[in-house]
Order: C-alpha cells, then sequence, then structure tokens
C-alpha cells in the first residue's frame, strides 16, 4: 500500500502508518462486508483498514459499486458489520447513534414537518435537559448558519432540493455529533447549487470542526473540502487504495484553492488513480 | 378579483373544478382561450345530462307502451273486444287501476320529488305542532319522574335520510376505531401481519348480508334483557365490519412501508417506540390511510341501503323497501327519487373525504 502520510505536527507515526491512538476519532480495522446473493456470497469489502483522526475532514473516492455507501452505513450503524470492527474514540459501535451523524444524499427531511421541527426532532432527543427555549434556539442557530433565517416555520416539502438539503446539514450539526457522515450530500444538485452548499458545508466545520467523513465522486470537491482523499479499490473486496494528503491552508477559499500550484498535482493524483 | 381566486382553489381542491368555470360564465369572465375548456367542462356534461334524461323518457315510455299493448291484448284474449276497449280507455285516461306499472318517466319521478317534500312540510308540521301541545305535559310528566310524550309518527323521507346518514356515521366510526389502531399494530411487526393475514383473506370477502345474520346472532343474544329496538344496533355495527377492511389493509401497508429514509433518520437520533411511531411513521402513512378511510366510507354507504333493509331499521334502504312492497302507483317513481338521493349523497361524501385527504396529506399531489 503506497499511503504517503505527512503529519503536520510532525508527531512520530508508527512503521505501518498508523496514528497515536489519543489522536484517533475513528478507527475500521479489518473490516469485512458480505452481502448474500442468490448467486452465493458477494464479498463486497474486505481487511479494509482507515483511521481518522480527531477534528479531520476526510473524503472518499471511489468508483460506482466499490463499496462507498456500503462502508459509510457501516460506520453509521446501519448496516451490519460482517468482520473485523469499527470503534470511535477506542469504543466498539453497536448500532446507530446521535454521536454519528448523518447526512444522506437524499436530504430525507420529514416533508410533512417545518424546517425547524425537522431540526429539533434531533435536538430534542440529544439535548432532553434543555429547556424549551435553549432547544429552540440550538435549532435557529443552525438554521440560520446555513442561511434558511426566512424559511423556519415552512414546510420541509415546500423547499427546493437545496434548500432541504441546508436543513439537512443544519440538523446533522445541531445534533453535535462526533462525526458526521456524508453520502454524496451534494450529489443531486446543480452545480451552482452545489458550491452554495460545499462554502455553506465548510463554514460550519470551520466553526465546529467536528470529524467529517464525506463520500463524493467530484474530484474537486474532494480536493476542496478534505485534509485528505482516501480512494478505495474498485470491487469485489475493495479496500483503501491510496490516501493523498491536501495540504492547503485553512480557511480556504474556492479561488485560492484553484490558484494553488499543487491544486492540479493532487487533481492529476486522483483522477490518475481512478483512471487504472 | 382576489376572492374570486381563493374560490376557484376551494373549489378545485374538493374536486369541484367545474363550478368555477361555471361562475366565469356567469361573471362574465370568459376568456376566448379559456372557450374549449368550458365547452370541455361544462357544455359537454351538461349535454350528456340531457341525453341521458332524454333516454330515460324514452325507454319509460317503450316499457310503458310494451305493458299497456300486453294488458289490451290480455282483455280481448279473455274477455273479448268489448273489454279490450274498455281497458284501452282506462289506460288513455291514466286510471290508477289500470295503469301500467313500469319505469316511471324522468317527468314522474320529479312529480314524486315534489310531492316527498311535500309530505315531509306536512309531517313537520305536524311534529311541531305535536311537540308544542305535549310541552306542557311533558314538563309535569318529567316532574313527576314519568317518561315525556315522544312523536311516534311515520318518518318522512327527509327523516329517512338523516336516520340512514347518522347509521353511516356511526358505523364508519366503529370501522375507524377498529380498523386504524389494529392496522398500525399489524404494520408495526411483521409477526402480527402474517398472523393476521389469513384473518383479513377470509373475513375481507364476505358479503353484507352474512355480516348483517352474524351481527344479529350476537347482537340479539347480548341484548337479549332490554326490549329496546336494536336494529340500528345491528346495522350500524354490520356497515361497520363490511366497510372496515380497506381501512385495515392500507394502515398496515402505510405503516409497513415507511420510506427507509425516514426510519434511517429515526435510528441515528435514536427515536424512542412512541416518538417513532408518532412522528414518523403515522405521518408518513396519512395519506394511505386516509384513501382507505375514502373507500371504507364509500362502501359503508353502499351496503347500508341493503342493511337496512335487512335490519329493518329506518333509513332510505328500509323506505325503498317499504315503496316496493307498497305497489302504490307511484312507488316506483319514489324508488327512483331514493336512487338518486343515494347517489348524490354517496358523490358528496366522497368529496368530503377527498377535501380533507387533501388537507391532511403532506404532499399536494391531487389525490383521486
Ligand atoms: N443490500 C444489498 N444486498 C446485496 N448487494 C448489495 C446491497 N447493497 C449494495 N450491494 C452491492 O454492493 C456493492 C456496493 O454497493 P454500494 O456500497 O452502494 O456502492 P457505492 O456506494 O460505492 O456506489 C454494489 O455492487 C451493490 O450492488
Ligand atoms: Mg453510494
Amino acid at each position: 500500500m503506497a499511503t504517503i502520510i505527512k503529519d503536520k505536527t510532525n508527531v512520530t507515526l508508527t512503521e505501518n502508518g498508523l496514528f497515536p491512538s489519543s489522536e484517533v476519532m475513528l478507527d475500521l480495522k479489518n473490516l469485512k462486508k458480505v452481502y448474500p446473493t442468490p448467486k452465493g456470497d458477494y464479498v463486497v469489502l474486505e481487511d479494509l483498514n482507515l483511521q481518522i483522526k480527531k477534528e479531520e475532514f476526510v473524503t472518499i473516492i471511489g468508483h460506482s459499486g466499490c463499496g462507498k455507501t456500503t462502508m459509510l452505513s457501516m460506520i453509521a450503524g446501519l448496516n451490519p458489520i460482517s468482520g473485523g470492527n469499527i470503534s470511535v474514540l477506542g469504543k466498539h459501535i453497536k448500532g446507530p447513534g446521535p454521536d454519528r451523524g448523518v447526512i444522506f444524499q437524499a436530504p430525507s427531511l420529514m416533508p410533512w414537518m417545518t424546517a425547524l421541527q425537522n431540526v429539533l426532532l434531533g435536538v430534542n432527543q440529544v439535548f432532553p435537559d434543555a429547556t424549551k427555549k435553549q432547544r429552540n434556539d440550538i435549532a435557529k442557530y443552525y438554521l440560520q448558519k446555513v442561511g434558511l433565517e426566512d424559511s423556519f416555520n415552512k414546510r420541509a416539502s415546500d423547499l427546493s432540493q437545496g434548500m432541504q438539503q441546508r436543513v439537512g446539514i443544519a440538523r446533522a450539526f445541531a445534533i453535535k455529533p462526533k462525526v458526521l457522515l456524508l453520502d454524496e450530500p451534494f450529489g443531486m444538485l446543480d452545480s451552482l447549487t452545489r458550491g452554495e452548499l460545499q462554502d455553506i458545508l465548510i463554514e460550519i466545520w470551520n466553526k465546529e470542526k467536528i470529524t467529517a467523513v464525506m463520500i463524493t465522486h467530484d474530484v474537486d470537491e474532494a480536493i476542496f473540502l478534505a485534509d485528505r482523499v482516501v480512494m478505495m479499490t474498485s470491487g469485489p473486496k475493495a479496500k483503501i487504495g491510496d490516501v493523498l494528503d491536501i495540504d492547503f491552508e485553512r480557511p480556504r477559499t474556492r479561488k485560492s484553492v484553484l490558484e494553488h500550484d499543487d491544486y492540479y498535482k493532487y487533481r492529476k493524483h486522483l483522477i490518475d488513480f481512478l483512471e487504472h | 378579483m382576489k376572492q374570486s381566486i381563493t374560490l376557484g382553489k376551494i373549489t378545485k381542491f374538493m374536486g369541484l373544478g367545474f363550478l368555477s368555470s361555471l361562475k366565469d360564465l356567469f361573471t362574465g369572465k370568459l376568456e376566448k382561450e379559456d372557450y374549449v375548456n368550458f365547452l370541455r367542462k361544462v357544455v359537454v356534461p351538461l349535454a350528456s345530462v340531457l341525453l341521458f334524461i332524454g333516454l330515460w323518457h324514452m325507454g319509460s315510455q317503450s316499457l310503458y307502451n310494451i305493458e299497456a299493448e300486453f294488458k289490451i291484448e290480455k282483455a280481448l284474449n279473455d274477455q273479448g273486444p268489448a273489454a279490450a276497449e274498455a281497458m284501452r280507455e282506462c289506460i288513455a285516461s291514466g286510471d290508477v287501476s289500470c295503469k301500467p306499472n313500469t319505469l316511471p318517466s324522468p317527468t314522474q319521478v320529479w312529480d314524486s320529488y315534489k310531492s316527498l317534500l311535500r309530505d315531509h312540510n306536512i309531517i313537520s308540521a305536524d311534529k311541531a305542532a305535536f311537540i308544542e301541545k305535549t310541552a306542557a305535559l311533558n314538563e309535569k310528566r318529567i316532574a313527576e319522574g314519568k317518561d315525556a310524550i315522544t312523536y311516534t309518527g311515520r318518518p318522512s323521507f327527509v327523516d329517512q335520510i338523516f336516520r340512514s346518514l347518522k347509521t353511516v356515521f356511526a358505523g364508519f366510526l366503529l370501522a375507524l376505531v377498529i380498523a386504524v389502531p389494529l392496522g398500525i399494530f399489524i404494520g408495526l411487526s411483521p409477526t402480527l401481519k402474517s398472523s393476521f393475514n389469513w384473518f383479513i383473506q377470509i373475513f375481507k370477502p364476505v358479503s353484507p348480508v352474512v355480516w348483517y345474520l352474524l351481527v344479529f346472532m350476537i347482537v340479539k343474544t347480548l341484548l337479549i334483557d332490554s326490549n329496546e329496538d336494536s336494529s340500528f344496533t345491528i346495522s350500524f355495527i354490520s356497515v361497520g365490519l363490511c366497510s372496515m377492511w380497506a381501512t385495515l389493509v392500507n394502515t398496515a401497508m402505510g405503516v409497513s412501508s415507511v420510506d427507509k429514509d425516514y426510519i434511517n433518520v429515526a435510528k441515528v437520533l435514536k427515536l424512542g417506540n412512541f416518538q417513532k411511531i408518532f412522528k414518523v411513521v403515522l405521518p408518513s402513512s396519512l395519506p394511505l390511510i386516509f384513501t382507505g378511510l375514502k373507500i371504507t366510507l364509500s362502501v359503508a354507504w353502499m351496503v347500508l341501503i341493503a342493511i337496512e333493509l335487512l335490519a329493518q331499521s329506518p333509513g332510505l334502504g328500509l323506505f325503498v323497501w317499504e315503496e316496493f312492497q307498497n305497489g302504490a302507483n307511484d312507488s316506483n317513481a319514489k324508488i327512483i327519487v331514493a336512487m338518486f338521493v343515494i347517489g348524490i349523497i354517496g358523490f358528496l361524501l366522497d368529496r368530503l373525504m377527498l377535501t380533507i385527504q387533501n388537507w391532511v396529506s403532506f404532499d399536494k399531489t391531487d389525490a383521486i
């Protein structure tokens, strides 16, 4: 495995590229996933190892059908693990929970609820001891952050796709998860809206510094958002193929990233990987 | 202007969109491009109504002639030419004793409709007078601890309609109270679903008559001590049991087929069972539940007539049956009046449910 890991803080790394355990937020060890099919078992993932540090933003790219969604839903606890294990802060996960927030590809809002009610659904659950006003304030704060201060009381079904995904982002951040999992969250949006939402996402993330794992099929998006881009090999038996460190300063602007000398080097690296 | 927009919206919401174009006609707001629309939505339906009445008129006319010819022929064969001539004159004079008794014409039906209304007015006046007359006496009787004297006269046609509506709503409520909670439980648990499946499959197709007999057997025994009239109880329970299946099946289906994304959200947020059911599962199955309730109400109305007839419970069904037995010269026309009333009320009930359904449903695509 040609893993290049440059650590900015110069903490000594162990031989096989592992981080000191105190820095690790999410740890995937020898992960395996088997789907039983009528034609016999289909091994999607095998021997997949990945460590993600606290406050890190990792993007994942790989060919369609290689098992990215499978991996992410296993981290979320929504898909049972066939072998190996996943731990968050050293503790093995057992099923889903609000410590791992998810932003799905479809906004998955409850269409009969307002934007505010959708965010409150999570907030009420995670902060049961807060007063009603405090919970409202939290929900409104995040809706403001995603630019929906005028749409608190609009029904989700009356919002555009882009607006709905904004609510999805607010809902995910408002429950203050340790890890945020995103599965091609902007895949269904037009490129203009996608750019807007990337900016909003990275702006909130800069503030909250939640560990984030995001699947994308857009190479530019992967570079713009990530500290590291993780490349998955094609299935069956997919694993981590390569990892690319993105050494751009934060906060980043789209312009500064595009004008950076390393940008095309990174881009070429990723495209070369995907084309082989 | 603003008002007309909202009116248009409301009528469209209720599935009565054609009313607004009819209104445009009278307010003279018809644009040229609306013309085709107007033609399709108002003129064509109106023409079809006229065509229907015309065909009906001709049909009843020829049935009348067939029966008249037969009567004259029979008189000729049995009693000779003089009797046949007498019969011909008798029929031409419209005398009740020899009038052919067949499908009534539209005018006869209209006349019967008016006579039923007149009858209703007479009965209401009679009832009002009775209540006024007995008011003082009843007060005294109640003070003495006796039962008040109630009006026991014949119910009018309009009274029968309200009796039927009362029965159908009682039956509908019973169906709702049984089928919705049961459907939720069945939908939530695959075990319950498979254990109830045979039950649903077997009882769903059972005919209203059999339900009536079953309910009759049970209620008769349960109310054996009471000397009150149990026909209302029996008929509304039968209506409820006949009609609840659509709601039961739809509720179970709605609950068990909630979008997987919503369930995942509930899982990630670790919502408790109560929250999951009331905040996620039920709201998302509401459209299907209402589709079920709409079918239930229309089935309830349809079987009601047959059940009232069997149960001898006052209402339109009994009205139709009594007119048929009665065989007076305008009985057939009254039955046709009842037929139209039943149809129109059924249509209005359906619209009522559609309106409620549109109102509660979150996706605003028109439900049909
Ligand atoms: N529930 C399932 N049962 C069987 N096979 C599945 C199931 N879900 C996904 N797969 C298969 O597993 C592979 C990986 O799927 P997925 O994780 O969705 O890929 P990606 O998100 O990378 O496009 C695909 O070949 C897909 O057909
Ligand atoms: Mg996928």
